[in-house]
C-alpha cells in the first residue's frame, strides 16, 4: 500500500494556495474599464513608436488634420470599438488562463484513461504492472472534468463567444450569420447536455474498471477481468466518438468561424501523449520512493517508446491540419492559423521543437529509453509542450495578441497542479499498488525486452 | 586464426543449445559459429557477441537522405528557376518549406531505409549467385550446429559437448 507522504501533500497544498492566490491575482487586475483600457493603448503607442509593425495595427485612429466631419465620427467609432476590443481580451485572459491549465490536467487524466482502456482490450502482457498508477491518475478524470465544464459555464462569452446572446438575434448589431447558423449545434443547453453525457460516460467506466480491477484481486476466477475486458472495449468506442465531440465543444468552439475535420484526433494525440507521460513520471517517481519494485527497466522502456511513437503522432496531425491548411490557404480557414503565426510566433513554432525535435533526438537511442533521468527530463519538456498546444489552441481566440505566460497563467498551472497531486495521490493510497490474480500479472512482472 | 580442424555438434532443441552455449563459453572456449534454422532469442547475448551498430549507420543514412532532399529542392524550386506556381511563395525555402516536408520525409526514410538493407547485405555478405555456407543442411531445418575450432584437444571437447546434449558430435577437417 502507498501512503501519501506529508512532505508531498504539503508541497500540493502550497501549490494550490499559491495558485489560488495568482488565480485571484490575475482576475482583481484584469477588470480594467474603458478608459483605463484607453490609456493603456495610448501609454503603449507612446511607448513603442509608431515604427513598429505590431502597434500599427493597433493604430486604428490616424492624425485627424483634413478629414471631414463624417470621417471624423468614423475613426472615433473604430477607435472606441479597438479600446473596446482590447478590453475584452485583457477581460478575458484569467478566464482563458484558468481555462487552459485546468483543460490540460483533465486531458492527462482523460488520455491515461484511453491508454488503460487500450491495455486492457489489446490483453498487453507488460503493462498490468502500472495499471494501479494509471487508476490513480485518472482518479482525476471526474474532479477535472467537471471543473473545466464549470469553468466554461462561468466564463460565458468570455471563452465561447457564441455563448453572448446578441449574436444569434438578428434584431442586434453584433449578429453573426455564421454563428447563428451553427446555433443547432452551438448554443448553451446542448453544450451543457452533452459535456454532461461525455463527463458521464467516462466517469462511469473509469468507476466500473476500477471496481472489477478492485474485485479481480480477490476474486475466485477471471470473470472481473472478462468484465472489463468487454466494457473498456466498448468504453473505447464511446470514447473515440464523445472525445472528438468533446474537441468540438471545449476547443474548436472558441473560434466559431473555423472548422478542421481532423482537429479531434489532433487534440487526441495531444491528450494521449501527455497522459503515457505522466504515466511514465509518476512511475519513476513511485520507484525512486521504492513502491514499485516490480517495475523494471523494461517496462520504462516500453512507456518510453509510447512517449517516442506517440509524440511523432502529435506531429504528423499537426502538421497535416496545418499544411492541409497552408497549401490550399482558403480564407475561411486560413485565418486560424494566420493569427497564430502572426501574433504566436514563438509559442506555435516552439511547441513544434518541444514535441518533436526534441523527443525524437532524445528518445530515439534504445539505451536512453532505459535511464530514468533522462526519460523524466524529456517528459518534462513534453508536457510543457502540450501545455504550450492547448494555449495554442485556446489564447489566440481570447486574448488574441495580448498574450503572455505570466502570473495567471502560471498560477493557472500551479493551482491545477497542486489538486491534481493530491487528487491522484490520494487515490493510490486506497488499494495496493500491484493487481492481483490478474491473468497477465506474471507475465508482466517478468516482462524483459 | 582459423583452425584447420573443428567440431559440429548438433542439437536439435533451442533451450538444449543455450544452455550448452553458456557451459561451453563457462569452460572457456570459443565458439567459431553457430547454425539455426531460426532466430533464438538471446543467444548473441548468450555467446557474447557485440551489439549490433545498423541502427547507427540508419540513422546518418537518413540524415544523408533529409540532406539530399533539402539541397535538391532548394536548388531546383528556389534557386534555380524560383516560379510563381499556383501563388506558393519561392523566395525563400523556409517560406515554401510546408509544401517539402512530404519529399523531404519519404526521402529520409527511403535513404534510412535501402541503404541500412544494403550495409546488412554487405555486413553479412550475402548476394546473389553467393556460395551458400551452410555445414550441414539440416540447420536449415530442424537441427542447431556449433562449431568449435580444436587445438588437439578433440578428446575432452567431443566428450564436454556429448555431456551438454549434442546429438552429433563429428570432427571435421576444414579444406582450405
Amino acid at each position: 500500500m502507498y501512503t501519501f507522504s506529508n512532505k508531498l501533500k504539503t508541497f500540493s497544498i502550497i501549490l494550490m494556495v499559491l495558485g489560488l492566490l495568482g488565480v485571484g491575482y490575475g482576475f482583481m487586475t484584469s477588470h480594467k474599464s474603458f478608459e483605463e483600457v484607453e490609456h493603456l493603448i495610448a501609454a503603449e503607442e507612446a511607448h513603442h513608436g509608431g515604427s513598429h509593425g505590431e502597434t500599427d495595427a493597433h493604430a486604428t485612429a490616424p492624425s485627424q488634420d483634413t478629414h471631414g466631419t463624417d470621417e471624423a465620427h468614423e475613426e472615433v467609432d473604430s477607435h472606441k470599438e479597438h479600446v473596446e476590443h482590447v478590453m475584452h481580451q485583457i477581460h478575458n485572459r484569467p478566464w482563458s488562463a484558468l481555462y487552459v491549465a485546468a483543460f490540460f490536467f483533465m486531458m492527462i487524466a482523460l488520455g491515461v484513461l484511453a491508454f488503460y482502456a487500450i491495455q486492457i482490450a489489446s490483453q498487453a502482457g507488460w503493462s498490468p504492472v502500472l495499471f494501479r498508477v494509471m487508476e490513480g491518475i485518472t482518479s482525476y478524470l471526474l474532479p477535472g472534468a467537471l471543473i473545466v465544464l464549470a469553468i466554461a459555464i462561468l466564463a460565458g462569452d468570455h471563452l465561447f463567444v457564441w455563448m453572448n446572446p446578441d449574436m444569434v438575434n438578428p434584431e442586434s448589431e453584433h449578429f453573426d450569420k455564421l454563428v447563428a447558423g451553427k446555433s443547432g449545434w452551438l448554443n448553451k443547453t446542448g453544450f451543457i447536455i452533452r459535456a454532461l453525457v461525455f463527463i458521464g460516460g467516462w466517469s462511469f467506466y473509469r468507476y466500473i474498471s476500477r471496481k472489477y480491477s478492485i474485485a479481480q484481486d480477490t476474486a475466485e476466477n477471471n470473470s472481473n477481468f472478462k468484465k472489463a475486458f468487454r466494457w473498456s472495449a466498448g468504453f473505447l468506442v464511446f470514447f473515440i466518438y464523445t472525445e472528438s465531440m468533446m474537441s468540438w465543444d471545449w476547443i474548436m468552439s472558441v473560434d466559431p468561424h473555423w472548422f478542421s475535420t481532423l482537429f479531434g484526433w489532433y487534440v487526441f494525440a495531444s491528450m494521449f501523449v501527455s497522459g503515457i507521460t505522466v504515466i511514465a513520471l509518476m512511475s519513476i517517481y513511485l520507484k525512486s520512493r521504492g513502491y514499485l519494485e516490480f517495475v523494471n527497466e523494461n517496462h520504462l522502456h516500453d512507456v518510453a517508446k509510447f512517449m517516442f511513437a506517440m509524440s511523432i503522432f502529435w506531429t504528423y496531425l499537426w502538421f497535416s491540419q496545418f499544411m492541409l491548411i497552408w497549401y490550399s490557404n482558403i480564407p475561411e480557414e486560413v485565418t486560424y492559423f494566420v493569427s497564430r503565426f502572426n501574433d504566436y510566433k514563438l509559442p506555435f513554432l516552439g511547441m513544434v521543437v518541444l514535441n518533436f525535435v526534441f523527443p525524437i533526438l532524445m528518445l530515439m537511442n534504445a539505451d536512453y529509453k532505459r535511464i530514468p533521468w533522462f526519460v523524466v527530463m524529456t517528459g518534462i519538456v513534453i508536457l510543457f509542450g502540450h501545455y504550450v498546444d492547448i494555449f495554442n489552441m485556446i489564447m489566440p481566440a481570447t486574448v488574441g495578441d495580448r498574450w503572455f505566460i505570466g502570473i495567471p497563467e502560471i498560477s493557472s498551472i500551479l493551482l491545477f497542479a497542486g489538486l491534481f497531486i493530491f487528487i491522484v495521490f490520494t487515490a493510490l493510497t486506497k488499494a495496493p499498488l500491484l493487481v492481483q490474480r490478474y491473468p497477465f500479472k506474471k507475465e508482466s512482472e517478468e516482462f524483459h525486452y | 586464426m582459423e583452425a584447420s580442424k573443428v567440431i559440429h555438434a548438433i542439437y536439435n532443441d533451442d533451450d538444449i543449445l543455450m544452455s550448452a552455449v553458456k557451459k561451453i563459453k563457462a569452460e572457456r572456449h570459443h565458439i567459431e559459429e553457430i547454425y539455426t534454422p531460426f532466430p533464438v532469442h538471446g543467444l548473441d547475448k548468450a555467446m557474447g557477441l557485440a551489439p549490433t551498430r545498423i541502427a547507427i549507420t540508419s540513422f546518418m543514412y537518413g540524415l544523408v537522405g533529409l540532406t539530399v532532399a533539402i539541397v535538391m529542392m532548394n536548388f531546383i524550386m528556389i534557386e534555380d528557376w524560383p516560379q510563381n506556381i499556383g501563388g506558393k511563395p519561392s523566395f525563400s525555402y523556409l517560406e515554401n518549406m510546408p509544401a517539402f516536408v512530404p519529399i523531404m520525409f519519404e526521402l529520409t526514410v527511403f535513404f534510412a531505409a535501402h541503404l541500412m538493407v544494403i550495409t546488412f547485405y554487405l555486413r553479412s555478405r550475402m548476394w546473389p549467385f553467393k556460395k551458400a555456407e551452410n555445414p550441414d543442411p539440416r540447420t536449415t531445418d530442424d537441427h542447431f550446429l556449433m562449431e568449435i575450432a580444436v587445438h588437439g584437444n578433440e578428446e575432452a571437447l567431443a566428450s564436454l559437448l556429448k555431456e551438454t546434449g549434442a546429438v552429433e558430435v563429428n570432427l571435421i577437417d576444414k579444406a582450405h
